[in-house]
């Protein structure tokens, strides 16, 4: 549905643009319909930047992404508005994504006056009702409510149903529930879980490895912009062909099992070299499973 | 015994009224403790942390004793705490990066700091070195400013500075949130290499990341709404934690190896009280799916063993 093809990411950086930085090196990958793809990475590995791409918040240097086969890559700003029906973002601090002044609805009704101006106003009320009730909210507790008198999980979710009253069909989910608490974070988790099986596709974006194993079926592991190894989760998590990956997989804490009960030591990585040459090849290692080594 | 606090009150003053941000806290520290302190934001385990140090302006303290080392520690007093400030009790702070002032070289403030409480920087300084380079930094960054560091590197200066003058008690408030997977393993691995080392006797490791925690601390205590809920060695509040609270907790963490099509994980209904007006009784009864009339009342606090309390009803020993 949603394909990446060598995309490149450069972004000037320093006093007027005199240095520049490669973000995101030859990345290719495709989600599928029904399938939660995550992206991890430690910060500065580029996974942002790929979110950003995808939702057309900025340009792309190099390569193309098409949304079922249509080249959206150099789409002008006219043909950008039938692309946000279909494809939308979710971001990681629920309370800067509204504006306090207003009402917390407010991000609902202005996707009626830009994208359904000729829908008559009970019409539209069932239709923000029922979306509202399908990500789990009770619409009596939120509408008409100020973004500092509800939660950042119900804030969360809110900007979840703004995305499906459009007809989407790729969410992009950045971070979406790193602020939130443990107690609540997951009913959002499970939230994107149930839109997989609207047969939405989701670009799960995130550094926790144990979300990314929690909800998606495929995951892919960023280092330095490159991706470093791809594939099914259970096979990328539990058995890691890439050192970088297996660092990361030791690093991560986990309940009931203490890094001091298997000391690893930790594999000497490649530094971060010229991020203008093209990274490593992907190889595939497995069934849908792929790694940037050498055989 | 270290640490011992009891019935520990702090408000937080506001134009509606006084938030309780805690209320009747107790707990114990043992010598060369490491105990993490978890709950959710709002629970009051930051204030916690800041009212064994330093009470902002807005923080009044109410009522309840904090005593370390057989000294009670003046809470209320902010210039009568400045003698056990940094020397028996230190803090690094959650946003450690930006604790350094940007217009001073580290060795200068260093300096700056030190005089502040009359010791001499010439003489702690070898000191200081060896400990800069336990922790991979070498002699040159007394020679430069903040800004010439990256953000791991500041964080492992603080930790140093922090540590300097050997404190009694120190305080880490969500050290590890801002960084990196790999980094939080090294840093986290470094609080407990400065109680090895006896660079600080016992250690409170404010966090929101139970798994984190679980990896160095000896014991864990749980807060809710102002409160504590349970306490208890760390395997213990992991494996088989006695609260509803910490129950549904830990219930609600995902881990490596757990897919969503095997196991769906359960949230916890509903939202913490307000601490304006918080209701009696136990705090959690609302989200609680053991409640029933008798969690109207304050719940009793239960030693369930010799280092495992909870307070529950519900709760036997």
């Amino acid at each position: 549905m949603l394909e990446l093809e060598n995309v490149w990411k450069s972004y000037r950086v320093g006093a007027l643009g005199s240095k520049r930085l490669t973000a995101v090196r030859d990345v290719s990958f495709a989600i599928a319909p029904g399938e939660v793809l995550s992206v991890v990475g430690e910060s500065g590995s580029g996974k942002t930047t790929i979110g950003k791409m995808v939702l057309q918040l900025i340009s792309v240097t190099n390569g193309s992404i098409r949304l079922n086969g249509e080249d959206i890559t150099a789409a002008r700003h006219s043909r950008r508005k039938a692309y946000y029906r279909r494809v939308q973002g979710v971001f990681q601090d629920p309370f800067s994504s509204y504006n306090p002044i207003f009402k917390a609805d407010r991000v609902l009704e202005t996707v009626r006056e830009s994208f359904f101006p000729e829908s008559k106003r009970s019409e539209w009320d069932g239709k923000v009702e029922r979306t509202l009730l399908s990500v789990g909210l009770d619409p009596g507790a939120v509408l008409r409510k100020y973004p500092h008198q509800l939660s950042g999980g119900q804030l969360q979710r809110m900007l979840i149903a703004r995305a499906l009253l459009l007809d989407i069909e790729v969410l992009v989910a950045d971070e979406i529930i790193s602020m939130l608490d443990a107690s609540t974070r997951i009913d959002v988790l499970n939230l994107l879980g149930g839109l997989k099986q609207r047969g939405l596709g989701v670009l799960f974006i995130t550094h926790d490895l144990s979300l990314a194993n929690y909800i998606s079926e495929r995951v892919i592991i960023m280092r330095h912009g490159a991706v470093v190894e791809m594939g099914a989760t259970g096979k990328v998590f539990g058995d890691p062909r890439h050192p970088y990956s297996r660092n990361l997989l030791a690093s991560v804490p986990q309940l009931h099992r203490k890094w001091s009960d298997a000391p690893t030591e930790l594999e000497a990585l490649e530094p971060d070299g010229d991020r203008d040459i093209a990274p490593p090849p992907l190889r595939e290692v497995d069934e849908d499973h792929w790694a940037a080594i050498g055989p | 015994m270290a640490l011992r606090v009891e019935d520990l009150r702090v408000h937080y003053r506001t134009m509606r009224g006084d938030v309780r941000a805690l209320d009747g806290v107790s707990f114990e520290l043992e010598d060369g403790e490491i105990m993490g302190l978890a709950g959710e934001s709002g629970c009051g385990k930051t204030t916690l942390g800041k009212s064994l140090i330093r009470l902002d302006e807005r923080m009044r303290h109410v009522g309840g004793t904090a005593v370390l080392d057989a000294l009670e520690l003046p809470i209320g007093d902010d210039r009568a705490m400045n003698r056990r400030r940094y020397t028996d009790v230190s803090i690094i702070p959650q946003y450690s990066m930006s604790a350094l002032n940007p217009t001073r070289k580290i060795g200068k403030l260093t300096a700056d700091l030190l005089r502040a409480k009359g010791r001499s920087y010439r003489q702690l300084r070898p000191e200081l070195v060896r400990r800069l380079e336990l922790v991979g930094l070498s002699e040159k960054v007394l020679d430069n400013y903040p800004i010439e560091l990256s953000g791991g590197m500041k964080q492992r200066v603080v930790m140093v500075l922090s540590t300097l003058l050997d404190p009694s008690l120190l305080i880490a408030d969500e050290v590890t949130s801002a960084l990196d997977v790999s980094n939080q393993k090294a840093v986290a691995e470094t609080l407990v290499r400065f109680r090895d080392l006896g660079f600080v006797k016992s250690m409170i490791v404010v966090t929101h990341d139970l798994s984190l925690v679980y990896q160095i601390a000896d014991t864990i205590m749980i807060m809710y709404a102002g409160q504590v809920v349970e306490k208890a060695p760390a395997e213990t509040i992991v494996g088989s934690p006695r609260h509803p609270y910490t129950q549904a907790l830990i219930g609600a963490l995902p881990e490596v190896g757990l897919e969503y099509g095997d196991k769906r994980l359960k949230s916890i209904p509903g939202r913490p009280p307000q601490l304006l007006n918080p209701p009696s009784g136990c705090r959690f009864r609302e989200r609680c799916p053991l409640a029933d009339r008798r969690c109207a009342e304050d719940p009793p606090v239960v030693r369930i063993a010799d280092d495992h309390v909870a307070s529950c009803w519900k709760v036997t020993n």
